[in-house]
């Protein structure tokens, strides 16, 4: 098990980052040469100043129409992302893996804090569940990708959770890592391309209602 | 729940529809994807959540109780997404109701976009929807109608261009009675701007270009109007997909202000032939900006005013709302320049919420009345959220800038019995200003 384990973190997660890296480039990089070949006469209007602009208005909660209008949906999706980022980032075990790898130090979360964080998120994920068997419009939109994104964000949360309360014995951690892996690899070819992607639509559309239209995006 | 429950008759849907077969469609959809489509459309089709935030801010989703399948990422999702998922194999009777959704039940108006945290464009979505349709000859008859009309005559209406004149004319003539003295100077060469106008302004409102030469004539303006083709500022091919036909309207509409050697253009109070020259037309054509200056008549007349060279012999004092055209407001942002207009007209102004750029659509844009009367009952039961707007301010005045928002909002306060009037600015002027005793 512990070599296994080891393996996980080790091998395989390099792995799953340099293929993320890879194929997260190639992805990006292929879009912007399609647009450059293709949307031409929309690529003309980007503008940076717009594209910040419209990044920042929609970063702030209740701020858009949309954010106003789906109160809760709002709240949720802004703890989620805060939380799921602090996360993967401030959790004392990823501290030690990046340290074993770079020599990176940093302060992190206490592991009672950590689990805290994570329940939100779980919770969250809950929400997003809720929300698209009972909304009966995201009810009529859902495809199966949906899920399948919802659930591979979803499968290290749990996995986290349950192998700090000691629950499964020494496979939790492992099928912690396993799934993370998973998502990690995932990411540019589910939904989780938004990762990605949302930043230049919302560029790119904050580029066209500021240099174009006139007017705000939010 | 679903365009298949709710399917229209019209002749033209079906007409094309039973020259389709699954094969033609599905060449000439990755012929789409291959040739015309690039990373705008695949960007939003991937990133998009499904998370359904864009709903609330149709008005088709809001005024049919909520129904999924008007919501903007739920017509998406019947069409494009459709479409993408099945590699374009899909039936002729789905591609019927894919340029129903498309023509009839989404007005281009992008107020979905203030509601997605994404960004998506779905007015981008249903107008590539409508190219497709369009390259598959399945088109709405009374828009292809007038898309006809734009590649025979150059004008969306058949008018002819003797007769076109012979209003011109005939306008001249009626207004000399009232301002005598009054011109409507024809192809003058070198004057300060020439002044466009839509084909329905000749066929059945023709008043509107008496007033407009009132106006000017009264401003002392140096200006022309042309006889040539290309005094039709209108666009219905942006509509109905036509894209090689809008490049060459909008082409003619410039080229003629360069012929005449106009300084620059002026176009009458409408929305859509102003969303053809700074949005779409432009960008077929691959102008960044335009090759000549243009402004919509809202610019014109606030620079009138700021100039002083209108004057007025009152201003109404009844309370007055206004209804912002998505296309020229959400489009391109006269919002605050059709405010200082209205005041300078109205002492009484009450605004309707939402207002500016949070507008809603008169559901008449996007070329959907110009689908004509199949698609009428759709459009306005769909647009019940802009009936209680109207009716909350309590005025019974209604400033419209846009033709087509004229005829959407006149159905609406007509259907749903509102007794609000409507008005141009350019009616409002020629009523308030100065005339010879
Ligand atoms: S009508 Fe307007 S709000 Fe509704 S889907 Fe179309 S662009 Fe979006
Ligand atoms: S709000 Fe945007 S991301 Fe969400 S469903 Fe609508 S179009 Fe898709």
């Amino acid at each position: 098990m512990n070599s296994l384990y080891n393996f996980a973190v080790g091998p395989l997660a390099w792995a799953a980052f340099i293929i993320l890296a890879v194929t997260a480039v190639w992805r990006l990089w292929s879009m912007y040469n399609l647009a450059k070949q293709k949307d031409a006469s929309s690529v003309a209007y980007m503008s940076w100043q717009f594209s910040l602009r419209s990044i920042v208005n929609w970063l702030i909660p209740y701020n858009s129409l949309g954010w106003k209008t789906n109160p809760v949906l709002t709240a949720v999706t802004f703890i989620f992302h805060i939380c799921f980022v602090v996360l993967v980032i401030f959790v004392t075990p990823h501290q030690i893996l990046l340290e074993n790898a770079f020599g990176i130090t940093y302060p992190t979360l206490s592991s009672e804090a950590a689990d805290v964080l994570t329940l939100i998120t779980i919770a969250c994920c809950c929400y997003f569940v809720y929300r698209r068997v009972t909304n009966v419009t995201v009810r009529y939109v859902t495809r199966s990708n949906d899920w399948i994104s919802l659930g591979l964000v979803a499968a290290p949360l749990v996995t986290a959770l349950l192998g700090s309360w000691g629950v499964g014995g020494e496979i939790m951690p492992l099928l912690h890592v396993l799934t993370a892996e998973a998502l990690i690899v995932a990411i540019p070819f589910t939904r989780l391309a938004h990762i990605l992607f949302a930043l230049f639509t919302r560029a790119y559309i904050g580029s066209e209602f500021g240099g174009v239209r006139h007017c705000k995006d939010w | 729940m679903s365009i298949q429950d709710r399917k229209i008759d019209d002749e033209g849907l079906a007409y094309g529809v039973s020259k389709l077969t699954t094969d033609k469609i599905q060449q000439t959809f990755n012929a789409l994807i291959n040739n015309e489509t690039g990373a705008k459309l695949k960007a939003f089709s991937e990133t998009c959540m499904r998370c359904g935030m864009c709903a609330e801010a149709c008005h088709f989703f809001v005024s049919h109780g909520n129904d999924p399948s008007y919501a903007p990422v739920g017509k998406v999702s019947q069409t494009m997404s459709k479409l993408l998922a099945d590699n374009g194999k899909v039936t002729p009777d789905d591609i019927y109701g894919m340029a129903q959704i498309a023509y009839t039940e989404c007005n281009l108006c992008r107020r979905c976009v203030h509601y997605c945290p994404i960004g998506i464009d779905v007015a981008y979505i249903m107008t590539t929807i409508r190219r497709f349709c369009h390259k598959l000859g399945v088109t709405p008859q009374y828009i292809q109608d007038t898309a006809h009309s734009h590649s025979a005559t150059m004008n969306q209406m058949w008018v002819k261009d003797d007769e076109w004149i012979d209003s011109l004319f005939w306008q001249e003539d009626e207004a000399r009675e009232e301002f005598p003295g009054l011109r409507i100077p024809m192809d003058k060469e070198g004057a300060d701007f020439y002044y466009s106008v839509i084909a329905p302004e000749p066929k059945f409102r023709t008043q509107l270009i008496y007033q407009a030469a009132a106006i000017m004539n009264q401003a002392g303006c140096d200006w022309t109007m042309p006889s040539m083709p290309g005094w039709d500022n209108s666009d219905m091919c942006m509509y109905s997909g036509d894209f090689e036909m809008m490049g060459r309207l909008k082409r003619q509409h410039y080229e003629l202000a360069q012929n005449l050697k106009v300084s620059r253009i002026v176009m009458g109070e409408c929305g859509h032939a102003f969303r053809s020259i700074y949005d779409n037309g432009n960008r077929w054509l691959g102008y960044k900006d335009y090759p000549v200056p243009v402004v919509h008549s809202i610019e014109f007349f606030a620079e009138l005013f700021e100039q002083g060279k209108i004057k007025l012999t009152g201003k109404i004092q009844e309370p007055v709302t206004i209804h912002d055209p998505c296309n020229i407001i959400r489009g391109y942002g006269l919002m605050d320049k059709l405010r200082y207009v209205a005041h300078q007209l109205c002492d009484n102004i009450v605004e309707m919420y939402p207002n500016r750029e949070h507008n809603f659509c008169c559901s008449a844009g996007g070329g959907v009345i110009n689908c004509g009367p199949p698609f009428k009952k759709v459009r306005v039961e769909g647009n019940l959220a802009k009936a209680n707007q109207l009716k909350a301010t309590g005025a019974k005045i209604c400033i419209a800038p846009c033709h087509n928002c004229h005829g959407g909002l006149e159905d609406i306060i007509h259907h749903y019995d509102l007794g609000i009037e409507l008005k141009f600015l350019g009616d409002l002027i020629y009523e308030l200003m100065e005339k010879p005793e």
